[in-house]
């Protein structure tokens, strides 16, 4: 280890001196904090867009019918005539929405910003493992977002059969007109997505296992690097299965094989592919699709982990509990996907051994929230807005987590499978804990990657909107879901001709939804410009602004090519020794060697 | 377009407006010293307030809307195994509303109490194996038991069905069901897609249905002769993106009709009868109460799901496989109107799987009849058979243009002799 250290260092001198031009330093860069910063930017503005779809379809879904000239400002009279969203478009929203939050905003922006960021600078190292590759996965992500967008205004629209984009449906351009050149453009997309991806992860483990510094042994890790990490090791083994479901499809779609067609008339024509399986898709798609909760997850803990310890200035509470936890949820994520698949007509015992690896899942899972909540017990806690979020994110892990275990249970499932139940269940686990993560991330480094600070107070009425918009948003769509609802349809008129009170519920739901979910996207609006204002304007930021321990705060403030500007620091302790009884301040950094007659945690 | 740009101009407005309210705030806390990343005690405080008030929010709005929306929309199971489903669902849910409960007031009460106080420390506590052991086990027991009465409510519902109860496909498509009932052998008759007709809409399979589809595909007006005809004629003059459809389109009926005579070949005529006693049923779906019901569920084009929400029962109907769900209503139409106080009431079949444009519109009706009533209706449509629906009674010629029609009836004839 310390001889790698050292040649890195030697290499950091000799080229330390030449001057970057605007074009290595901003736009083909290969610093990880450049690429990092590259990488919020793209998944912020992707994470506006998709927000926007969905206040958008939102509208549709609260005041059907009527028409909005908040609909055709955005959609034009193509595909909101009068103001009145199209069928077809709503599909269309619902599909990109999803695609761009899962993959775009929560797998790409998450684990690209933060682990590109804090990777090397909590580990110790100059930079990532490959400084090129880390280059390309940024711009193979950008390149398909970039494919992602003009997806969205190609003549017969966007994909369409939902972010699964589950075939026979995605597959034939007569079932659906999203189906032609969008569904094309979203699989070239995603194909490419997923290279960046897989780019990405390889970095990551390589750097987290080879170039930490010295002293950094691997129970010295912060839980940040471990979620990291392991979330890479995720991505690495299910990535590729996606890559080769989609491979699939685009084979089915333009050369004519039958991996998942058969024995299909569609828009009035016989199809001659026999024997395939949509059902083999699913497995496909799932055994990515499971892991892929977790690759959004994972590092929104990880992140949190590390803020609420340091802001309750109290060690993380079970540190090595915290690791085998991360570990048995990776672990077990591999081996639950087909409880997406409970109703598909699997056999119905393969379904049963779904259950109970799904349901063990809640183990390592509880273990986390308890030791979060043993972390806060008797701190000292200070609400930075990074510490709200990450209080808001426990808060959402255990709502969006007990529902789990109905939709889990597949004898339950059989009731609540798509519908809106679902759509509460993820989009408090993914939509609101990731997110929420991933905000108190931006909260918290924004000045290790800005060397500015945000704006407090703006920081808690962003927190306070959010968090009771989101709930506002998410909390009855439960109980939509509990009465059957079910979940992308265009409206719910059709409740009219069996169930009246039923459709009023729904409607009634449907408006406090869609309202809660124009405040709480109002609120985020607060976030874009205190950002965009902080890094131009914002005061400028202390060495370690936070009086944290890890190794990213002994960096100077102003970015450095190779990150420290002499020797790498050496690491004498684990990350958590915040008020340890006899030190004198209320953190003791990593880089302090232990004092005489002190014990190593 | 004046109002958008009134809009945008009111936006930049604003947007101006906060960063010079902005720079108001930096130069006051510019005077007084203060720093963004040093939370005040106030701020501290105000916050801890704020979290106690949002549990007391959240907790309330809770209960209000499980008291006011909790079982409106739900109701009583109306089926055998939902009544199982439904106990589960309730006990499930009293576990998790209470872990919500408890956890989450931890969570905000420990957020309000152990705000920062100037001058106490933080309680160093790095682990406690004690502790961490009692919040594996105990999860994990309970776990287990929600493990295993799951999985028993679960082995029940998706049984194999008794021989006795009653088969009734349901055949899926954009954007409609189509139910067919077994008939009296309650027994239902083969199908193969490529059958498919306008007067087979299910593609059942019996020797006349062949014949018939091979005529259609040979001799039918988009059929292989003309096609052939179409792309030899060198007086038709076709735009070569045309012709190039055409020519897929004949090599793919060419491919079709070779498996059609090979099924031909291999047809046993006795499977025939179990086809032709079946009856289709469109538009609303007739069950008998307390009858036990095995569905198998087919699609024409494109994964759909079968959603019956007042029976706890749904399965996708999946393209190039037949899938199946059972169970027994056990109230009926007239019932449920009682016990839900509406007049209008209705059971209905959705479809839960996105299925393109008009996905939302897709549903079929459901009636749940006494059993005296359905044996009635039963009766009735046993003149309706799918024989009876396929060689209609000898009516008036028609246009020779018709020629299916006409080939029907010869082939009537061919069945009489028979």
């Amino acid at each position: 280890m310390a001889a790698v250290a050292h040649e890195a260092h030697g290499h950091h001198d000799d080229h330390g001196h030449h001057e970057e031009n605007f074009v290595s330093k901003y736009i083909f860069s290969q610093d990880h904090k450049m690429i990092g910063k590259q990488f919020l930017m793209t998944a912020v503005f992707m994470g506006f867009v998709a927000m926007l779809l969905s206040i958008l379809f939102r509208i549709q879904l609260a005041w059907p019918e009527e028409g909005s000239g908040f609909l055709s400002f955005f959609l034009g009279e193509q595909w909101a005539p009068d103001g009145v969203l199209k069928e077809d478009m709503y599909l269309g929203l619902v599909t990109i929405h999803g695609t761009i939050m899962v993959f775009f905003l929560l797998t790409g922006g998450l684990s690209g910003t933060f682990s590109n960021l804090l990777i090397p600078l909590q580990v110790g190292a100059r930079d990532m493992a490959s400084g090129f590759l880390n280059m390309l996965s940024y711009w193979f992500f950008f390149l398909s977002s970039v494919l992602m967008m003009i997806s969205l205004f190609v003549e017969s629209g966007p994909a369409m059969s939902g972010w699964t984009v589950y075939p026979p449906l995605s597959a034939l351009p007569q079932a659906v007109s999203g189906s032609g050149m969008g569904m094309t453009l979203w699989l070239f997309s995603m194909a490419i997505f997923i290279a960046s991806s897989l780019i990405g992860s390889l970095n990551y483990i390589t750097t987290v296992l080879n170039l930490r510094t010295k002293g950094m042994s691997m129970t010295r890790l912060p839980l940040t690097i471990w979620a990291f990490f392991v979330t890479a090791i995720i991505g690495v083994l299910s990535f590729p299965v996606l890559l080769s479901a989609a491979l699939l499809l685009i084979m089915d779609r333009l050369a004519g094989t039958s991996f998942y067609l058969s024995d299909i008339i569609v828009g009035g024509e016989m199809l001659t592919q026999h024997g395939g399986s949509p059902i083999l898709y699913q497995h496909l798609f799932w055994f990515l699709g499971h892991p892929e909760v977790y690759i959004v997850l994972l590092p929104s803990l990880g992140i949190t982990s590390e803020i609420i310890a340091t802001n309750s200035r109290k060690p993380i509470f079970g540190y090595r509990a915290m690791i085998g936890s991360i570990l048995a949820i990776a672990f077990l994520s591999f081996i639950v996907w087909a409880h997406h698949m409970f109703v598909t007509g699997m056999n119905p015992f393969l379904g049963s051994v779904f259950v109970f690896t799904t349901l063990l899942i809640a183990i390592p899972s509880a273990v986390k929230v308890f030791n979060y909540l043993t972390t806060i017990w008797r701190g000292s806690l200070v609400f930075t807005p990074a510490m709200l979020f990450s209080i808001g994110l426990v808060s959402t892990f255990i709502t969006g987590g007990v529902t789990g275990i109905i939709l889990a249970d597949a004898a339950l499932d059989i009731t609540v499978h798509d519908t809106y139940f679902v759509v509460a269940h993820f989009h408090v686990v993914m939509g609101l804990s990731a997110v929420f993560g991933m905000l108190a991330g931006v909260y918290h480094w924004f000045p290790k990657m800005y060397g500015r600070m945000m704006n407090t107070r703006l920081g808690y009425v962003h927190f306070w909107i959010t968090l009771i918009g989101a709930y506002g948003v998410f909390f009855p769509m439960h109980f939509v879901g509990i009465a059957g609802a079910p979940r992308r349809y265009y409206n719910y008129s059709v409740y009219n001709d069996f169930d009246v009170d039923s459709y009023n519920m729904i409607m009634d739901l449907n408006v406090i939804i869609t309202i809660f979910a124009i405040i709480a996207a109002l609120g985020q609006l607060i976030f874009l410009f205190n950002f965009f204002y902080s890094i131009y304007r914002g005061p400028v930021a202390e060495q370690n602004p936070w009086r944290s321990t890890t190794l990213e705060w002994t960096t100077p403030v102003e970015h450095i090519h190779g990150n420290w500007p002499g020797e790498l620091p050496t690491v004498h302790r684990w990350p958590y020794d915040l008020s340890k009884p006899g030190a004198e301040e209320d953190f003791i950094p990593q880089t302090v060697p232990l004092m005489e007659g002190e014990e190593e945690h | 377009m004046g109002t958008k740009l009134i809009i945008l101009l009111v936006v930049i407005l604003g947007v101006l407006a906060i960063a010079q309210m902005m720079r108001i705030y930096e130069l006051s806390s510019k005077i007084t010293g203060k720093k963004e990343n040093e939370i005040s005690n106030r701020d501290n405080r105000f916050n801890a307030k704020l979290m106690l008030l949002f549990m007391f929010i959240f907790f309330g709005s809770f209960i209000y809307m499980m008291i006011h929306y909790g079982w409106v929309g739900r109701g009583v199971a109306a089926s055998k195994h939902g009544k199982d489903i439904d106990w589960l669902l309730n006990l499930n849910l009293i576990i998790i509303i209470s872990v919500f409960f408890l956890t989450n007031a931890l969570l905000y009460i420990f957020a309000f109490r152990f705000v920062k106080k100037p001058g106490v420390p933080a309680y160093y506590l790095a682990h406690n194996n004690k502790l961490e052991m009692l919040w594996t086990v105990v999860p994990a027991m309970v776990l287990a038991v929600i493990i295993i009465l799951g999985l028993k409510t679960w082995n029940e519902a998706t049984g194999d069905a008794p021989a006795e109860s009653i088969r009734v496909e349901l055949f899926s498509k954009q954007f409609d069901w189509t139910a067919r009932y077994s008939g009296k052998d309650n027994k239902l008759g083969k199908f193969d897609y490529k059958l498919t007709l306008d007067n087979n809409e299910l593609a059942l399979k019996t020797a006349a249905t062949i014949d018939s589809a091979i005529r259609m595909m040979e001799e039918g007006p988009m059929g292989i002769k003309t096609l052939e005809a179409k792309l030899n004629d060198k007086k038709i003059i076709m735009v070569p993106e045309d012709r190039a459809k055409m020519e897929a389109d004949l090599s793919r009926k060419e491919r079709l009709i070779r498996l059609l005579y090979q099924m031909k070949e291999k047809h046993d005529p006795k499977d025939d009868a179990a086809a032709w006693d079946d009856f289709i049923q469109k538009d609303t779906l007739y069950l008998c109460k307390g009858k036990e019901y095995e569905f198998n569920f087919r699609s024409k084009d494109v994964i759909h799901s079968a959603f019956f929400p007042h029976f706890r029962a749904q399965m996708n109907t999946v393209p190039g496989l037949t899938t199946r769900f059972k169970f027994t209503p056990d109230v009926s139409t007239s019932e449920m109107r009682e016990i839900k106080g509406d007049e209008n009431f209705n059971y209905v079949l959705l479809c839960n799987k996105i299925c393109g444009g008009a996905h939302y519109k897709m549903k079929m009706m459901i009636v749940v009849m006494e059993e005296d009533a359905y044996n009635d209706w039963f009766k009735g449509k046993m003149t309706k058979t799918f024989r009876d629906t396929y060689f209609p009674a000898v009516e008036p010629a028609q246009p020779a243009a018709d020629a299916e029609n006409a080939e029907g009836q010869t082939e009537q004839a061919q069945n009489a002799e028979a």
